[in-house]
């Protein structure tokens, strides 16, 4: 029975469990979360987070188990529901309205009763004021960096009368900094007990930050625990179980030769709410892996398109990107691939791979310079051994290569385009987001594969959003900031926190002092 | 050229602008919900064969108005539950629409062709359409245009100050934020849709009761087609389409106007100048990406169900 001394838990779920076609989502999950207290939900993708959350949030009905709001049974039916118990909830992906301003945002999320967007204006200073977030309240959200987005929604939830706030995966789209900044006003909020649940896979922010936490994998519960007593490798073996490669480190190489070499590329973004880039200096060396970090946005798709080719620039310019000496600027990509380029994008299904195609119609896709076709006919005896070599040599689980590319498990498929690319022999091979939402075995393995391949004497490099990844595999880090990159450092001579400067834009390049001269064309 | 000559330009640019505006007017608001409708010329049309019919057999011009009002929203519930509860592709409906409003409107108003009818008068206030130049345009007109000013105020208050503005403009950007935020999107959509219907029907009445009073087959003469153009045109903002409404009205007059003054341009050519207009002009404004993204409805054309 509770009693005044120990009041119930302001949320508690019993035995929850959600079905969907095909897999078990969330198995007889129990959690608990107390007044003032940060949990954190610890798991890797597909664990069964997110489903757990839409299920708090009511955006998913459970089709088992029991939701208890303050000691009382309750059935969260939509969220404007969740919304009255108060229950915030900061999306991963955000949910504003760009072309509003942060006032609107703000007053369509709080009902007819809210009032006037402007009268507002005054209360959203005062609330962004006392947790320390700087917020302008009369700016239109495109115009904000992604930050200042997770802010607004932050404040949002804060404007409501909350009990409880769920946070998605909520720092990795900030820099450093900004993490720091984000803990000091959930600590603020926790101490005037305010209840949260703190989503996320980076163990170090859970042990920074987090009162205790319930760790999933494969929809279940595999243990709670105060996270600030275990070790990262006691959270990730919960996390993941006994998975080899958790804390490989490879010795860092000086490189060779420089394969890839930009001189001062900069180009304008046709679109006006993307990001140009501005005076990019990079080399690449064969046998090295050049790694850049970088807040998603900030100028990592323009740079892929351009150094793939999926970009051109005009003839006069082709000298702006060389590759093993030749201008190729403004060859097109199969021309770029011939001189020993390989590429692995960031989206997966849709631009790495066909979703609808077949492994073996996908391995085509990039590897037809390999003597896969012939007079313009299809070697089907040539394409179903390349394709098989792949998924012998890097592990891919399938139950053959006439799967579709779309059935496969983010990792699995990460795989097989890595294994794609990486067997056509590149010289230079450049990977964007190489393990994002990959689990940790199959990414320690894509790390091996890269390093084996950086060993073997090609030039790499990788962007990505994961620090930890970057200085654990690359010989030189660098990071882009609003289409700037900062100069370039081996990794061993640097550290996390500079590079979280970087990533701020806090860095001299030599276009930042020369203000005066402008030493490029811009394209 | 006179003071008279340019004063009865203008009243007449009103006049053709009126149907254009309405209709607009009604677009903007379903547009900016996220749902194209491309039926509005086939709404319209209805629109103006009942009202015709309806004044013609009752006598009463403004049950005309009211039932050409309700013919429009008919049209337009019928698109909308296909197109916003059932998903189904938003540009094949209202395509649709618009052949279904065209062949029915003719269907039924065969008996109807070259009726006579007495249509709404103009009705002058005294004293301010004294006014030189500007009071024939303003104050000098029938009472339809008189509520086609109200309404673009009204249009324009909701659209810009109002909360159900805010709304609207939500669920055309972001419907799975706005419906995550409690926000009814379908019922918004389904709203606005038959607001535009209504606009439409409005405008067929105005045509074939007051601009024209008669009913001939196709008599819109593909004006829901230009108010479409007009929308974008007026990237999504309501005073630029009251500007853009009246600025297709001065061209479709036009060749009258050079006529009257002896210029020897072949009228067929001068004819085509609000078409010509509406080409060049959305040209023109594709060039200007920042503003039409900041207005643009981002959804818009994209079917959304819940649950997803």
């Amino acid at each position: 029975m509770p009693d005044i001394s120990s009041p119930p838990p302001r949320l508690e779920l019993r035995g929850i469990t959600k079905r969907y076609p095909g897999c078990l989502a969330n198995d007889r999950i129990d959690l608990s979360v107390a007044r003032g207290e940060i949990r954190a939900l610890l798991g890797e993708n597909g664990a069964g987070k997110s489903t757990l959350m839409k299920i708090i949030f009511g955006a998913a009905a459970a089709d088992a188990g029991e939701l208890r709001w303050e000691g009382q049974p309750v059935t969260v039916r939509d969220p404007s529901q969740a919304r009255e118990l108060g229950i915030g909830m900061v999306f991963q992906h955000f949910s504003l309205f760009e072309t509003l301003t942060v006032a609107e945002n703000v007053a369509l999320a709080l009902g007819p009763a809210a009032g006037d967007p402007r009268q507002l204006v005054p209360r959203i200073r005062e609330v962004s004021k006392r947790y320390g977030m700087a917020l302008d309240p009369e700016r239109r959200v495109h115009a904000l960096s992604v930050g200042e987005r997770q802010r607004v929604e932050i404040v949002r939830c804060l404007m409501q009368d909350i009990k409880l706030l769920i946070l998605d995966e909520p720092t990795s789209v900030l820099t450093p900094p900004e993490v720091d900044e984000l803990f000091v006003t959930l600590r603020k909020l926790a101490a005037e007990g305010v209840s949260i649940l703190f989503i996320s896979h980076k163990l170090g922010e859970v042990r920074a930050l987090c009162h205790s936490a319930t760790v999933l994998r494969a929809g279940r519960v595999t243990g709670h625990c105060d996270p600030r007593e275990q070790s990262d490798l006691a959270l990730a073996q919960l996390m993941v179980g006994d998975a080899e490669g958790l804390e490989a480190r490879y010795p860092k190489r000086s490189g060779d030769k420089v394969f890839l070499d930009l001189s001062q590329l900069s180009w304008r973004n046709p679109d006006p709410f993307a990001t140009s880039l501005h005076d990019i200096d990079l080399t690449v060396r064969a046998g090295e892996i050049v790694g850049i970090a970088g807040v998603a946005g900030n100028g990592q798709d323009e740079l892929m398109a351009l150094l793939s080719g999926e970009e051109c620039l005009p003839l006069q310019a082709a000298r702006i990107i060389t590759l093993g000496g030749q201008a190729v600027a403004n060859l097109p990509p199969d021309a770029r691939r011939r001189l020993g380029l390989a590429m692995v994008p960031a989206e997966r299904l849709g631009h790495a791979a066909v979703p609808s195609l077949s492994l073996a119609d996908n391995a085509l896709l990039s590897g037809f310079q390999q003597g896969l076709v012939r007079h313009g006919m299809i070697q089907r005896g040539k394409v179903s051994a390349f394709a098989r070599r792949i998924i012998e040599r890097f592990e891919v689980k399938t139950p053959d290569m006439h799967t579709s590319a779309r059935s496969l498990s983010g990792g699995n498929l990460q795989k097989f385009i890595l294994g794609r690319e990486i067997l056509q022999n590149p010289k230079l091979l450049i990977a964007a987001h190489p393990t994002w939402g990959v689990d940790v075995g199959a990414a320690a393995a894509i790390h091996r594969a890269l390093i084996e391949l950086r060993d073997a004497g090609a030039a790499i490099l990788v962007i990505s959003e994961d620090l930890d990844e970057l200085f654990q595999i690359s010989d030189r880090i660098g990071a882009l900031c609003g289409g700037r990159l900062s100069p370039l450092k081996a990794t061993a001579k640097t550290q996390t926190s500079e590079v979280g400067r970087w990533m701020t834009g806090q860095f001299d390049t030599a276009a930042n002092a020369a203000d005066a001269a402008p030493t490029s064309t811009t394209y | 050229m006179d003071l008279d000559l340019i004063s009865n330009i203008l009243f007449a640019m009103v006049r053709t602008g009126t149907p254009l505006l309405l209709v607009a007017l009604g677009e903007l608001v379903c547009e900016k919900s996220g749902v194209l409708n491309l039926g509005q010329e086939g709404m319209m049309l209805f629109g103006a064969v009942i009202g015709f019919i309806v004044a013609f057999a009752t006598g009463s011009l403004w049950l005309g108005v009211a039932l050409a009002i309700v013919a429009g929203m008919v049209l337009a519930l019928l698109f909308a539950l296909v197109a916003v509860y059932l998903n189904a592709n938003q540009i094949a409906c209202g395509l649709a629409l618009t052949i279904f409003g065209v062949g029915l409107s003719s269907f039924i108003g065969t008996a109807w062709v070259g009726k006579p009818l007495v249509g709404f008068g103009t009705l002058a206030i005294p004293l301010l359409s004294q006014i030189p130049l500007l009071g024939r345009m303003l104050f000098a007109q029938d009472l339809l245009v008189y509520l086609s000013f109200a309404l673009f105020a009204v249009v324009g208050w909701v659209l810009l100050k109002t909360r159900t503005g805010l709304v609207l403009q939500a669920v055309g950007e972001n419907p799975a934020a706005a419906s995550a935020m409690g926000l009814p999107v379908r019922r918004v959509r389904l709203l606005a849709v038959l607001f535009g219907g209504a606009m439409a029907g409005l405008a067929g009445a105005y045509l074939s009761l007051a601009y024209t009073p008669m009913w001939a087959e196709n008599m819109t003469a593909g004006r829901g087609w230009i108010a479409l153009a007009l929308v974008v045109f007026a990237s999504w903002r309501v005073f630029r389409v009251l500007l853009g409404a009246y600025l297709f009205g001065l061209a479709s007059i036009l060749h009258l106007v050079l006529q009257g003054l002896g210029v020897s341009i072949p009228s067929n050519l001068l004819a085509m100048l609000p078409y010509v207009a509406t080409i060049v002009v959305l040209v023109l404004l594709s060039r200007d990406a920042v503003r039409t993204r900041l207005y643009a409805p981002v959804s818009l054309g994209q079917p959304w169900q819940p649950g997803h």
